[in-house]
């Protein structure tokens, strides 16, 4: 295939302890570390991978969102992919909207795949690469933890309740990745200079003819209800002791 | 009025207890009768089972060979195609539903409610973001059907009893061939209970060392008559299969009593369990953040209490 398209969601890191505004209007995001998503850093690791087997010609990133995508988009770039295109919005969108955007930029670029992760650990919906795949018309191999090309085809197993299933689909496909697909490379200082100068191409949204839509409203943010922490025992006999009175053994 | 269609999770032979949860979900829709979809090659004996739960109008059997594994991309336009007649449909938060709830989303140009873990009213409802550390209340545009995936662990199974008709549906819908099943392979867990319904729940971390010790996590849990459950960490390192993770990206549960052997408590691991009734957690470390949420704790050396644990049982 000729290239893989690889989508970058900036969000908040994963080591952030959220804290919720206290008037109930979200979570507090000022100031706080922004890095890509976790699952999609993963996504891009493979992308990368399966062009160093030489089984596709270029990796490109792309991001959605403000102009601060960009930070993430050089992290691919320095990560090893060949380039990047922004989509440009300071509006927040939801997964439809993004799958839509996508769907155009995928009919530009005509990727043999597209990778993301399966969620996003900040409003963890694990819509987009579904809602993908079926505006375009596609296949969609999701929660993948191992990915197999085979020139038109590729073989996916992915992480299902019921343990490890397999599936065939053929190419181009939507592939969204899970958590043990793969480990991502580091990013070394040599590298970060390169992807400076890597091309970044940035796309207003409206260019794009799509009009985004707010179907779902957030009325309020609040902490989740807090668990209290329990009494200690000392030894196996008091915990017995302790469940026989709760009625639990 | 609206309607309700649940989209039934089963594997060929057997309703999978989540269909029964969300239909608790639908139950908490005041007024709005409730359907279920059951999409198989040869949906009799699911039926029947869907047709037994509490709550629902009618079963709607919809066999074609395409439909004998759950595929997304064949499944969705089916639903697409049901969802004319409902003002709202429903899938389970598990592996199943979350795979193709979103896909029918789309079809239906709308958007997804993921995680419902409760219902304010038709059009609005709580969800988890930020692996559980926030819950927001949403609301959809009332002139859109709702689609949404259910957080199973929020709900209680609905009861049985019920003795719904079973009405069977041919679609004029084209199906795509573009994705293949080629086969499931899973612990099957030696006939123990189900990990995502069972009522007691013992699962290992990385201190329990190795694939090896896990055989004193699966003596305590056979003991108990629990299911076994793990750690991410546990899974990563090779000591058990991916199907028994517990936490945001593994299974969330809400098991009476849930016993934490060998488990920190990462935020993602919590994510998972903070459903359960009581959370007992034994862990040699004093300082592991899962003693912060544990009803009852205990510090000491696993390999030691376990054995004791067991004979005073």
């Amino acid at each position: 295939m000729d290239r893989i398209l690889v989508c970058l969601k900036r969000a908040v890191d994963y080591n952030v302890r959220i804290r919720v505004k206290t008037d109930g209007s979200g979570v507090i995001t000022d100031g706080v570390k922004m890095s890509v998503n976790p699952f999609d850093e993963i996504a891009l690791e493979e992308a990368l991978r399966i062009r160093e087997k030489g089984e596709t010609g270029e990796v490109v990133v792309v991001s959605i969102g403000p102009d601060a995508c960009q930070q993430q988009l050089r992290v691919g770039l320095a990560m090893g992919a060949d380039r990047a295109i922004h989509v440009r919005t300071d509006r927040a969108l939801e997964p439809l909207d993004i799958a839509r955007i996508l769907v155009r930029i995928a009919e530009a670029e005509k990727p043999g795949l597209i990778m993301l992760g399966k969620q996003a650990i900040d409003g963890d919906n694990n819509q987009t690469g579904q809602m993908l795949a079926a505006l375009w018309e596609r296949p969609q191999a999701t929660f993948v933890s191992e990915l197999t090309i085979s020139g038109t085809t590729a073989t996916a197993v992915r992480e299902v309740d019921a343990g490890l299933e397999t599936i065939e689909f053929d190419l181009p496909a939507v592939v969204t990745s899970d958590l043990r697909l793969n480990e991502p490379r580091y990013v070394k200082m040599p590298d970060i200079m390169k992807a400076k100068r890597k091309p970044l191409a940035t796309t207003e949204l409206e260019e794009l003819g799509i009009t985004p839509q707010t179907r779902v409203t957030v009325l309020q943010t609040a902490a989740p209800p807090a668990r209290q922490k329990g009494k200690m025992v000392a030894d196996a006999a008091e915990l017995v002791a302790e469940l026989k009175r709760m009625d639990l053994a | 009025m609206g309607r309700i269609l649940v989209i039934a999770e089963h594997d060929g032979s057997e309703l999978n207890p989540s269909t029964a949860r969300c239909l608790s979900c639908a139950g908490d829709f005041s007024g709005l009768d409730c359907d279920i979809a059951v999409l198989a090659k040869d949906g009799q004996r699911v039926c029947e089972q869907a047709a037994a739960l509490h709550g629902v109008s009618t079963v709607i059997r919809i066999d074609h060979d395409a439909n004998e594994h759950a595929l997304a991309a064949v499944q969705a336009p089916q639903i697409a195609k049901l969802a004319e007649d409902y003002s709202h449909v429903l899938g389970p938060s598990t592996t199943f539903g979350k795979d193709l709830m979103p896909r029918v989303a789309a079809l239906l140009s709308v958007a997804q409610v993921s995680d419902i873990m409760s219902v304010i009213s038709p059009h609005s409802f709580q969800r988890p973001i930020f692996a559980g550390n926030a819950i927001v209340t949403v609301e959809t545009r009332a002139k859109d059907k709702v689609v949404a995936t259910v957080r199973t662990a929020s709900y209680q199974a609905a009861a049985g009893g019920g003795n719904a008709t079973i009405e069977s549906r041919v679609l004029d819908v084209e199906l795509p061939t573009h994705t293949r099943y080629c086969g499931t392979s899973g612990s099957g867990d030696g006939g123990r209970p189900d990990l995502q319904s069972a009522s007691i729940v013992i699962s290992g971390g990385r201190g329990v060392g190795s694939e090896k010790n896990f055989a004193l996590i699966y003596q305590l849990a056979d003991r108990l008559g629990a299911a076994v459950g793990a750690s991410r960490a546990a899974v990563d390192a090779g000591y058990i299969a991916n199907d028994h993770q517990v936490g945001q990206t593994g299974k969330i549960i809400s098991p009476d009593l849930y016993i934490a052997i060998g488990i920190s408590g990462a935020i993602q691991h919590i994510t998972g369990i903070k459903d359960a009734g009581t959370i007992v957690a034994i862990n040699k470390d004093a300082d592991a953040p899962i003693f912060e949420i544990a009803d009852i704790g205990l510090v000491g050396d696993l390999f030691t209490i376990i054995p004791e644990f067991e004979k005073l049982l």
